[in-house]
């Protein structure tokens, strides 16, 4: 039977992992942090069914319990090599090589730098926040402005790193839309009295129920949208922002003053996805991963034994990153 | 039988010589008279000192011994100086040498044609026979010079230069007929030699081959002395309409600057000699960055003022005149000086004349100043909004030295007015400096510090400020001078971009240097001061599209990480904002390393 390396345990690799396992496949799986599903650990809630991150998190842990699953924590792959008969060759930061036949790289996705978007004041004043942040705010229950206290208002800035030509990123990073609604809604909920702001270029409410999310976040939670992008932030003098932007349905500019500006950053390739792709020899569009066809062959690479799958092709949500775990799992079986 | 010192074929050459003469008081009196205000007054007040010395120093330096090509490439400035010093030298001491010879008064044309009107001179006065040798060695180094001119035309590297001009016609005619000039003399004075043995050695010897190969003809000789008066009169008559005009004027030119005279934002008299002291060497092209990142090769500063120059070219001079990112590259490298921006902006004002009006400023009205008797005003700039991270640093600063400041454009932001001027938008650049000078004025603060090189610039130059205006960095640079300001040296290291606005524009190049040197370890890069490239995102270009800026910058970063920093520190939030962009190198304005490293007094 043949061997199979997953480079990166997140909700794609761990899925994949399972998958193969179960087909008692033996899988060393690589992760370069001290745990898996580092980039879920801090999450919420998951649109679009609210469901508790926590749980998502627990049954993907208890899917790595599978005895076929060798996990390799803190080791960070950086070599990527075939080696003829030997198949492929792994190599860690420590110099240590790792032998199989088959590589599924799901190295994933790294948020967005917003300091890369000074004029959002990110890093500058402390009302200025990440959707990773806020996310994380909701979690532990503690929504607050940069005065310890709660919010009277929240304003979400969509495309921020994603559409934008300047930080180099054309793409559309798919799940901020969703997300921003979501996150406002949950605010609403946990203070009902704050006001929830979203500025945005045009709402991509593409999953299945998205659409109605969006619509009961209207007409149940009151948040109001902005179409318009914010040309910059600075700070008041009493710890809060005030951004300046133009409601483009309006035709007129506006300034208001917020407690926390939420900054909804894009995905990038992430460095490994970046690092091995390149050693691979499968670079594709802003340092994600190239398969060779998006509709029969999107697990598949140009090199043999060499899979993708995840957020290291494209921005993508979790249910999409699960799901192509799993096709990738199939995709070594058959082939 | 050249007894009577004239002959027809001396002639072209006078004719030549008479009209360009002509022609060229003609054309410099109607310039003059086409001075404007300003400049008159300046020549009025400085004609009568002593600055017409410096003024002869640097037309000897520039006009004969091209110091600043020199400076250059050797080989360069090799070619050139042996053409026009040369020439020179051949004219005086040519004249010396028919002074001698005939010390009652000659016409001019004998020292041109020497030879041929004096064949036994070397009888007649004592020194002949040096000044005869001396005249070939002259000749030689002329025609050193034209041998580099034509190897340069085949292969130019060698002399420093990857792109070479490409000329009009006209310029091309005129070249060919200044190339024919000195191997037509040397071989006139060779047939003359040959016929009567008189000439330096090199003459001499080339006399005795033409008389071994049976050249030895007065009708030869007369026909080269024709071919050669023929090459100087058309060279003379085509001057006044080819860049070769550059010898006189570039004379001019430096007279006037040295006056104090500088061009305005409208075409005037001035403006005509620059246009004509450019020698279309073709040096402000290999520098430009649209050149070098972009290949596009029509636009630089000869080109632009040949499209000015050339009423059948104006048609194009709009799309040249706008497709720059006026970094004043090209300023630093023209080896005339010419205000090669200025020049380009006044096209600019020119075509924007008609869309540019002083509507819609209705909004300046509510922006009011602020009491600021004794404190410093504080002008952060539009692009420092985009970069708040160096406000922020610099209001830390102030608070740091107990300055009390006036933030006069964190709210209500006008802008400084240059960028608008900048793309030819006068009248409207106009209204935001009037809005901007009331605000200061009545604010009573007792200095100005910008944030930003191009306020920086509009401030200093295009306003009629009475206080001091200081960019940051040499506020800074002042603080911790006079021991106001304590930073510790942090082990950074760090590379800094030279802003084109504060560096080449105002001079600014020690001051943020010595701040870097105060908090940092400073490393050299290879292109930096006035060399140091464009960050492509400077607010001059508005043709530019997102990659051609790109890559202007990426060659600007890969010059500025080819020293493997740790950080890029540069001193305008426009390059900072192109740079930040582009690698994970982090970018930081000079006021946000100092900011970092203040020590506190103890309290």
């Amino acid at each position: 039977m043949k061997t199979v390396s997953i480079i990166g345990a997140g909700p794609a690799g761990i899925e994949a992992a399972y998958v193969l396992a179960k087909q008692g496949v033996a899988v060393s799986l690589f992760e370069k942090s001290s745990s898996p599903l580092k980039n879920i650990a801090d999450k919420a809630f998951l649109f679009p069914n609210f469901a508790a991150a926590t749980d998502i998190v627990e049954q993907m842990n208890r899917k790595l319990l599978n005895a076929n699953i060798t996990q390799h924590l803190d080791t960070d792959i950086v070599g990527l090599v075939h080696e003829g008969e030997q198949g492929w060759k792994l190599t860690d930061n420590r110099g240590n090589s790792y032998y199989s036949d088959n590589v599924v790289l799901a190295t994933g996705y790294t948020p967005f730098d917003a300091h890369r978007k000074e004029e959002l004041g990110y890093g500058i004043y402390n009302g200025v926040v990440t959707s990773l942040e806020m996310e994380k705010m909701i979690r532990y229950n503690q929504i607050v402005n940069s005065m310890g206290e709660k919010p009277k208002r929240v304003v979400f800035l969509q495309c921020v790193g994603s559409r934008d030509e300047k930080s180099g990123n054309h793409y559309c990073s798919k799940v901020c839309c969703v997300t921003a609604v979501k996150q406002a809604i949950e605010i609403k909920k946990q203070l009902p009295d704050a006001e929830a702001y979203i500025f945005y270029m045009d709402l991509r409410m593409w999953g299945q129920h998205f659409e109605e999310m969006y619509r009961q976040s209207q007409q149940d939670y009151g948040v109001r949208y902005v179409r318009g992008r914010i040309s910059e932030a600075s700070g008041t003098f009493d710890g809060r922002v005030q951004i300046k932007a133009e409601d483009t349905l309006m035709g007129l500019p506006l300034k208001m003053t917020t407690d926390l500006l939420v900054l909804m950053v894009g995905m990038e390739a992430s460095e490994g996805t970046r690092c091995l792709a390149k050693a691979a020899g499968i670079c594709g569009e802003y340092g994600f991963a190239q398969s060779t066809d998006p509709h029969l062959g999107d697990n598949l690479t140009g090199q043999q034994g060499l899979y993708v799958c995840g957020a290291c092709k494209r921005p993508m949500s979790i249910n999409d990153v699960v799901n192509d775990g799993r096709a990738a799992a199939f995709a070594i079986l058959e082939g | 039988m050249n007894s009577d010192n004239f002959h027809l074929f001396v002639l072209p050459f006078c004719i030549g010589v008479l009209f360009l003469l002509i022609f060229s008081v003609w054309k410099y009196w109607r310039w003059i008279r086409g001075f404007d205000k300003l400049q008159r007054a300046k020549i009025r007040k400085n004609i009568w000192t002593w600055r017409f010395l410096p003024a002869i120093w640097e037309a000897f330096r520039e006009g004969l011994l091209h110091w600043r090509i020199t400076k250059k490439n050797l080989l360069l400035g090799y070619m050139h100086r042996s053409l026009a010093f040369g020439w020179f030298l051949l004219i005086v001491v040519g004249a010396v040498q028919a002074r001698l010879a005939f010390p009652d008064g000659h016409p001019l044309w004998i020292a041109i044609f020497f030879n041929y009107f004096e064949p036994s001179y070397s009888i007649d006065f004592p020194q002949a026979e040096f000044y005869a040798n001396l005249m070939d060695a002259l000749l030689i180094y002329v025609l050193s010079g034209l041998f580099l001119a034509m190897f340069k035309k085949v292969w130019s590297r060698p002399l420093g230069m990857k792109r070479t001009t490409r000329h009009t016609l006209m310029d091309r005619v005129a070249k060919f007929a200044l190339w024919c000039i000195f191997p037509f003399r040397l071989l006139s004075e060779a047939a003359t030699s040959s016929l009567y043995g008189n000439g330096g050695f090199m003459t001499r010897w080339l006399g005795n081959v033409l008389s071994s190969m049976g050249v030895a003809d007065p009708a030869f000789e007369l026909t080269c002395w024709m071919l050669y008066s023929i090459a100087l009169g058309t060279f003379f008559c085509l001057m006044p309409f080819s860049r070769y005009m550059h010898i006189f004027t570039e004379v001019f030119l430096i007279y006037f600057r040295q006056l104090g005279v500088r061009d305005s934002d409208r075409k005037t008299g001035y403006t005509m000699f620059e246009l004509s002291a450019c020698s279309r060497c073709g040096i402000c092209i290999d520098g430009c960055p649209m050149n070098r990142e972009l290949g596009i090769v029509n636009m630089q500063g000869v080109y632009m003022l040949q499209s000015v120059r050339n009423l059948e070219l104006q048609k194009n001079a709009e799309p040249i005149a706008e497709n720059c990112l006026m970094c004043d590259r090209c300023v630093a490298d023209c080896p005339v000086n010419i205000d090669l921006s200025v020049i380009r902006r006044q096209v600019r004002i020119k075509n924007k004349a008609a869309i540019d009006n002083k509507n819609g400023y209705g909004y300046l009205r509510n922006v009011q100043p602020f009491n600021s008797i004794g404190r410093v005003a504080y002008f952060g700039g539009c692009m420092s909004h985009l970069t708040p991270g160096i406000s922020h640093s610099m209001e830390a600063i102030f608070n740091a030295v107990g300055q009390k400041y006036w933030y006069m454009d964190k709210d209500e932001t006008i802008c400084c007015g240059r960028p608008l001027l900048q793309q030819g938008f006068e009248n409207q650049a106009f209204e935001l400096r009037r809005k901007n000078t009331e605000m200061i004025v009545n604010s009573k603060a007792t200095m100005l510090i910008t944030s930003c090189p191009i306020c920086y610039q509009s401030f200093k130059k295009e306003y009629k400020l009475s206080i001091p205006v200081m960019h940051h960095t040499e506020y800074i640079n002042m603080l911790i001078e006079s021991g106001k300001l304590k930073l510790r040296k942090d082990d950074r290291r760090v590379t800094y971009h030279d802003p084109c606005e504060l560096g080449r524009g105002c001079g600014i190049y020690d001051q943020p240097r010595n701040v870097l040197k105060a908090t940092t370890t400073l490393l050299k890069t290879k292109e930096e001061r006035e060399h140091s490239l464009c960050c492509g995102f400077n607010l001059g270009n508005p043709l530019l599209d997102l990659e051609q800026q790109t890559a202007i910058r990426n060659a600007a970063r890969d010059n500025l990480l080819a020293p493997k920093p740790d950080t890029i520190a540069t001193a305008c939030p426009m390059c900072k904002k192109a740079f930040q962009h582009a690698d994970n190198v982090p970018v930081k304005d000079i006021a946000e390393i100092v900011a970092e490293n203040i020590i506190k007094p103890n309290n």
